[in-house]
């Protein structure tokens, strides 16, 4: 027993102390590898039961969830319209200022769809394994979305697998905005709960309503830049405060993501590298 | 152990840790995961003993650790111990005991979640004590009860019985 936690200790050192590139880091890629396979037969094999438990669940919300899409389909559709007409516009005006912007979400990035295979256990952190790795393209720190918003980033890659860091762990940060105000602030995990996110450092001035919707922020200066393109969807804000002590607001934000569920994603390979 | 028995303890370890990883994790109830590897591996230690819980704890733990691309050692180091510490209870005081597997599977649930986060604090991680000590780990421990019994069943029929010394009925003390 006193080899074996003595060896655990051993590893955990060595996990710490060497590189990305190190020995503990080359076994991990190639059991990894090894595993892979196992690991997508059992993700194959669950994947049948999960779709039945959700249509079984989305049964249940089926009626009340129809007239809030019909609602917010028609809402949607009225801000369809009005946003061509202001992105032409905007293209009309960017052509004749010549002007130069940061990377653009959607459009500057190649998608690489991966299936989730393994979810670390425990409450310790809050990450999962994609079944794509270096071999796809994926480096550490690339973006993860699904079709609803933010999911994470790339913070370990081998070539056959990586590990996303999802937007709720506690270590994670993204810099963000609120879409309506342009209020700026830093989305993290809310304390005590599982999956609700925070607009951190909002100030007292900016305006920051319920029902708003906040985004990544997407900053460049002095040569360096966010992580996270401008505009990937993050959530929406719940419940706002503010008290005299406190130097900034305290925004509570609902993620659009369920990342409970998360089968599938898309890692935003930027173009420039795929060519 | 036997050829067979190693061969046999090391699928249910392989199975449970792999069904952990890929299915179980991600399904929360009431804000906590069953921990289906650390009941298998309490299981193991309750039947054959403290080396074999320790031996299995450990390789199932570097199983979870290389799957994850978690920190090597973290999660092989939580279940040694724990199929060690449950090794000695089926070998000492749960042994015969109805109710060993529960009391063996509640009490490492509870240690096993209050060691790791003082491992994850001293790694240096953020990992929020409410969140991972009540929020988490309670439905946990609720599942894992639920868990104990049928998933130890299962595991003595799979991986059998180890050899039982058996206990003298009294002691003769040599003075002088």
């Amino acid at each position: 027993m006193g080899v074996l936690v003595l060896l655990s200790l051993v590893l955990i050192t060595l996990s710490f102390r060497s590189e990305e590139n190190g020995p503990v880091a080359s076994v991990q890629s190639a059991g990894s590898t090894v595993l892979r396979p196992f690991a997508v037969g059992f993700e194959r094999v669950a994947q049948p039961f999960r779709d039945g438990y959700g249509w079984i669940e989305s049964l249940l919300d089926a009626r009340s969830d129809a007239e809030r899409l019909r609602v917010e389909n028609r809402e949607l559709r009225q801000r369809a319209i009005q946003s061509e007409f202001a992105r032409q516009e905007n293209d009309y005006l960017r052509r004749l200022l010549t002007y130069v912007d940061s990377v653009r979400f959607p459009g500057d990035f190649d998608p690489v769809a991966a299936e989730v295979i393994g979810r670390p256990a425990g409450a310790f952190t809050q990450a999962i394994v994609l079944a794509a790795g270096s071999g796809s393209g994926i480096r550490v720190n690339d973006p993860v979305v699904t079709a609803d918003g933010l999911v994470g980033l790339v913070t370990r890659v081998t070539p056959n697998t990586a590990r996303v860091q999802l937007l709720i762990d506690e270590e994670a940060a993204a810099s963000a905005i609120d879409l309506r105000t342009s209020a700026p602030g830093i989305v993290r995990h809310a304390r005590g709960t599982r999956e609700t996110l925070v607009l951190d450092r909002v100030r007292k001035q900016d305006r920051v309503t319920v029902g708003d919707e906040i985004v990544t922020a997407g900053w460049r200066a002095s040569g360096l830049s966010s992580l996270y393109p401008k505009g990937i969807p993050i959530g929406k804000v719940t419940s706002v405060g503010q008290t005299d002590t406190d130097l900034f607001q305290q925004v509570q934000v609902d993620p659009f993501v369920d990342f409970g569920s998360l089968d599938a994603v898309l890692v935003l390979v930027p173009t420039e590298r795929r060519r | 152990m036997s050829a067979e028995a190693v061969l046999r303890a090391t699928l249910v370890v392989f199975l449970a840790a792999m069904l952990q990883t890929v299915i179980v994790s991600s399904l929360v109830i009431g804000g906590g995961a069953p921990d289906v590897l650390l009941v298998v591996v309490v299981a193991v230690g309750l039947v054959r003993g403290s080396v074999p819980g320790a031996v299995f704890g450990f390789a199932g733990g570097l199983v979870v650790d290389l799957l994850t691309l978690d920190t090597m050692g973290i999660t092989s180091l939580v279940l040694t111990l724990a199929g060690f510490w449950a090794g000695r209870y089926g070998e000492t005081t749960g042994r015969d005991r109805r109710f060993a597997p529960v009391i063996a599977v509640g009490t490492v649930t509870l240690a096993a979640g209050l060691f790791g986060y003082v491992l994850h604090y001293m790694l240096g991680e953020e990992v929020a004590a409410h969140q991972a000590l009540v929020t988490a780990l309670m439905p946990a421990f609720a599942l894992n009860l639920v868990l104990a019994l049928p998933l130890c069943a299962l595991v003595r029929r799979m991986v059998g019985e180890g050899e039982r010394t058996e206990s003298s009925r009294e002691v003769e003390v040599l003075l002088g």
